[in-house]
Order: structure tokens, then sequence, then C-alpha cells
């Protein structure tokens, strides 16, 4: 138990290195001008990130993103309720859901890309916009799903409606919350990213683009090598909260499947 | 409801003046739980099916009254009824003569389904809790109401474990002691007893009689062992199929206290049993 525990880590984190390792000795004494020697792409990312920028872009786009996805958290959260408890709101709102059920979230992006204008606001508008169906969507299904014995339950022991709510569907309902909350995660990353290539000069998207267009292709790399560490990092952090929130549901099924 | 038709108990969740009421106040001619010409549908239309049709019968304050018959009949579908969950489709239960249209605030129910009846993102005590929150106890009193309804089904010791973590047997219990630390005035159970071991079985039948005995409650149980219903019960509601109705209500006269060995032994116990078996036995 413990040892494949320990053999997955290894790979887990084996893995990269390898590919890091191979990247640095095949790109070593490459002269072509796309493929710089990761050496070059590191020494400009550490030139540029650490910490020239990481004020005024990197500090800027991780604010945007957080900004973007708390709100279309609690508000898809908010809303999803708002859906699934108010019958008219339902009515209205279910053929949209369906609608949108059936469309990757990804794709919905380049509509929340037009609505891009230039400033902070604005794209932290976009991002929380794009972000808010899928933790809708994720809120409204897990409410449904919730059993009827739980909410017989709480309707023999006379719970208030506000108890109901918070402490019996808002936890019932978590399980899905969480997995609608990682799609918008990534939705918010994707359009924090979009964001600042088309509507600004600032933000690491931005930054990396212009490096594109002016053929620094160091820098580009420096940029792209960036947005996946904070990609990794912060689906690190992501998983962290999930295993703290959801630490009885994880449990829960790992007995289930031990039974 | 009616001050004067309520009994006077050590125990109460309403915030009222009525628990001051003297016992000899106690209504003579009203029962505590009425069911009269009960009947419930289920849906309506072509797909309508009817579960009960006309079920009537009394339970008296402070009464065990032990439900039996065969699987299917619509004893859940009962319970349901007088806990407020489904309306009635016709007839009616009332509590001291008031028609129960919701939830009555001085029940409580242990559902059969006991492992999908616990929240299993709090832990055993948080289970307890949670019904209680609403009574803005002291957090003496809830403390000690959680204790000891934990302690009287013998789970002290896993109030920090989750639900999921537990054995059906201990999941069931939980379920028993969430309603007896509710401490309700009418105590409904649905097969309350069906998955633990013979022992812990004898043990929770006589708990039954002490809280009986110690609160006063009224005691309503739906199980599929005979012996268990006459051991219990103050009478036996026979229920046959289908649609459900009451084949007979048979007074059981055993002596109190009853005691599992020498209650079990008495040829009046052995009558009564007979007596129930049969009209279960009976071909429709
Ligand atoms: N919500 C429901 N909708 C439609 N039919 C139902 C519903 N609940 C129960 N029934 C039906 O009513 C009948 C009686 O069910 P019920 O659960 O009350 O029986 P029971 O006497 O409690 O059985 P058991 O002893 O197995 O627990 C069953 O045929 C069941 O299919
Ligand atoms: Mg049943």
């Amino acid at each position: 138990m413990r040892n494949v525990k320990i053999r997955n880590w290894v790979i887990g984190g084996g893995t990269p290195v390898l590919l890091l390792a191979a990247w640095w000795l095949l790109s070593a004494n490459s002269s072509d001008p796309f493929f710089p020697p990761l050496e070059t792409i590191i020494v400009r990312f550490q030139e540029l990130w650490l910490f020239d920028h990481f004020q005024s872009d990197v500090l800027l786009s991780l604010g945007n993103l957080f900004l973007g996805f708390a709100i279309a958290g609690v508000a898809g959260v908010a809303l999803g309720f708002v859906t699934a408890l108010v019958p008219p709101v339902r009515w209205m709102i279910d053929p949209l859901i369906h609608f949108l059920r059936g469309i990757p979230p990804v794709a919905l992006v380049p509509i929340f890309i037009s609505l891009i204008g230039f400033g902070t606001g604005m794209r932290v508008t976009s991002i929380a916009l794009a972000a808010l169906f899928p933790t809708m969507i994720a809120t409204v299904d897990g409410i449904r799903g919730v059993s009827n014995d739980l909410m017989d339950v709480a309707r023999v022991y006379r719970l208030s409606r506000k108890e109901r709510v918070l402490n019996v569907l808002l936890p019932a309902a978590m399980p899905h919350i969480f997995s609608g909350l990682q799609v918008s995660l990534q939705v918010a990353f994707i359009v924090m990213i979009a964001s600042e290539m088309l509507g600004s000069s600032q933000g690491i998207g931005a930054m990396t683009l212009l490096a594109q267009q002016s053929f620094m292709t160091a820098d580009m790399w420096a940029g792209i090598l960036l947005l996946g560490v904070i990609g990794f990092l912060v689906n690190i952090l992501f998983s962290l909260l999930k295993h703290k929130v959801l630490s009885w549901y994880i449990g829960s099924r790992r007995m289930a499947r031990a039974a | 409801m009616s001050a004067r038709q309520a009994p006077a108990l050590p125990i109460r969740n309403r915030k009222s003046t009525m628990a001051q009421q003297p016992e000899t106040r106690i209504s003579a001619t009203t029962p505590r739980l009425d069911v009269a010409h009960l009947a419930k549908t289920y849906g309506s239309g072509e797909k309508s099916r009817t579960v009960i049709e006309d079920l009537t019968f009394t339970v008296d304050a402070g009464e065990v009254v032990c439900i039996v018959g065969p699987s299917g009949v619509g004893k859940t579908t009962l319970l349901k009824c007088l806990a407020g969950l489904h309306p009635a489709s016709s007839g009616r239960a009332a509590i001291d003569g008031r028609t129960i249209s919701g939830p009555p605030p001085e029940m409580a129910l242990v559902f059969q389904d006991y492992n999908r009846s616990l929240m299993p993102w709090l832990t055993v005590r948080k289970n307890l809790i949670l019904p209680l929150r609403h009574l803005k106890l002291p957090a003496a009193e809830l403390k000690e109401r959680c204790d000891s309804a934990l302690s009287a089904v013998g789970l002290s010791h896993a109030d920090n474990q989750y639900p999921w973590q537990l054995s059906g047997g201990m999941q069931q219990r939980v379920a028993i002691a969430r309603a007896l630390a509710y401490r309700p005035e009418i105590l409904i159970m649905d097969e309350p007893f069906a998955s633990v071991d013979a022992q812990t079985r004898f043990d929770l039948e006589d708990l039954c009689l002490k809280i009986r005995k110690d609160f006063n409650m009224t005691i309503l149980v739906v199980t599929h062992d005979i012996d268990e219903a006459v051991y219990l019960a103050d009478r036996v509601v026979v229920l046959g199929s289908r649609p459900a109705r009451v084949l007979r209500v048979v007074d059981v006269d055993l002596p109190a206290p009853r005691d599992q060995i020498s209650t079990r032994s008495l040829p009046d116990f052995a009558r009564q049993r007979t007596e129930v078996l049969s009209l279960i036995k009976r071909p429709a």
C-alpha cells in the first residue's frame, strides 16, 4: 500500500523531470529560431518573470483569474440553488441548461472573448461569465440528485428552510459542485489568457503573444512555461481544497469500493 | 392544538406552557394518535396505485403499539403519512385530535433506510445535533442529550466517526440515537432493529420500553419479527394486503415490567405470538 503510493509519487514526479531533461539535452545545441535551447528559455524565464514582470504582469493575471473564478463560483452556486429551488426560475433556465449541457464549456469561450473590452473590469467580467455556467449547471444537477430520504429526514426533524439549504442541500450537492468548479477553473484559466492576448498590453498572455509577434521565441516559450507552471500550481491548490472539503465523500467512496 | 388534550411530559421540544399541564388533564377519550379510514394512493390516473385503502386504529398516550404485516403491504407508507411526509388520499390521521398535515413537532421518525437517512458529511454527534439546532438549547443540555442518547444505544465511543465508517447495525443505532436526542413525545420507528445482532436487539427492545416508562413516550414500531412485536407491544396491529387493511388489533396482556427471558417463556406469550402468526400466515 505504502510502496504503491511512493511508486506513484516517483512516477508522477519523475516523468516531468525526465521530459525536461530530454528537452534540455535535445535542444542544447539547437539553432532553430523556433526551438531555442531550454537553457536560453530558462534564463529568459528568470529574467522576465523573476521578478521583473512579476508584479506588473504575473500578479495581475493571477488576480484576474482568482477574482473571476471566485465570482463565478459563488454566483454559480447561488444561481444553481435559485434555479433548482424556485420553480418559475427553473422553467425559465431549464431550456438554457439543456442547450448548454451539450456544448463543451470551452466551446463557449469565443462568446466571452468577443465580449472582452479593455480594462481589468471587463476582463474579470468575461472570466466570471464564462466560468459561471459549469458551476451553475453542476449545482442544479447536484441539488436534484439529493436523495429524497435525506430531505424526508430534514422535514421530519423540521429543519428550517435555511438549515435545509445550508446544512443539507449544500453539503449533499458538494461533490457535484466541485466537479463543476473544476471545469470552471479550466475555463477561467483559458479565458484569462485569451483575454490578455486580445485586449491587453499587460499580463502573462499579452507578454507571451507580444514575444511571439516580435520573434522573441525564447520569451514566448518562457511565457508558455510560466502558464504551465501556474496551471499546475492552481490545480494542486484546487485539489487540496477539494480533499479538505470533500474528505467525507472521498472516504465514503473508498469505503464503498472496499466493501 | 388545544391545551386540554396535551399530556404532561417531562420532555418536549415545543416552547409552550402546555408542558406544565398536570397529567390528569389527559383526555380519556381522545387517543394520542388516531388513524381513521386512512387511504393512500400513489400517483394519479392510469398509473395510480392504491397502497392503503381503509385503515383505522388508535394509539393511546404512553402506549407501545407494533405494526406487523407482510413485506410491501404499505407499512412504510403508513408511517410516512403519520409523519406528515405524504398527504393522506382520504380519511385522516390525527394527533390529539388535530389532523396531521405536515411533520408534527412532537414526533420523531426512525427511517427504515437508516443508511440513507444519516448525513454522510457529519460525524455521528453532529448528526444528532442537526435536528436540535433550531431548538436553541443551552450548550450543556445539547451535550447531555447527545451523550445520553449515544450511551443508550451503546455508541458513546463512536461519536466522532462518520456514519459510513460504521457497520449497518451501528448506523441503525445512530438513527435511533438521533431520534432519542430529539426527545419526541411520539416516536415512530420503521423496522429499527432489523440489522443488529440478537444481543443488541434485546438491549434496544428493552431501551424502547425504558424510554416509554421514563419519558411517557408514545411509541409505534413497525417490525417483521412477531416475537418482538408481542414482547414490546401493548397492542399489535396486524395488517393484511393488498391494499393494506387492519386484519386485527391484538391486545397483548403480558405483565409489566417485561423481561427478555421470563416474559418470553410465559404461556401467554406463546399464545399471543401464535395468534398474530396465524393471522399473518392465513391465506389471504
Ligand atoms: N413513493 C412511492 N411511489 C409509488 N409507489 C410507492 C412509493 N413508495 C412505496 N410505493 C409502493 O407502495 C407499496 C408499499 O410500500 P411500503 O414501502 O410502504 O411497504 P412496506 O410494508 O414498508 O414494505 P417492507 O416491509 O418491505 O418495508 C409497494 O408496492 C411500493 O412499491
Ligand atoms: Mg417498509
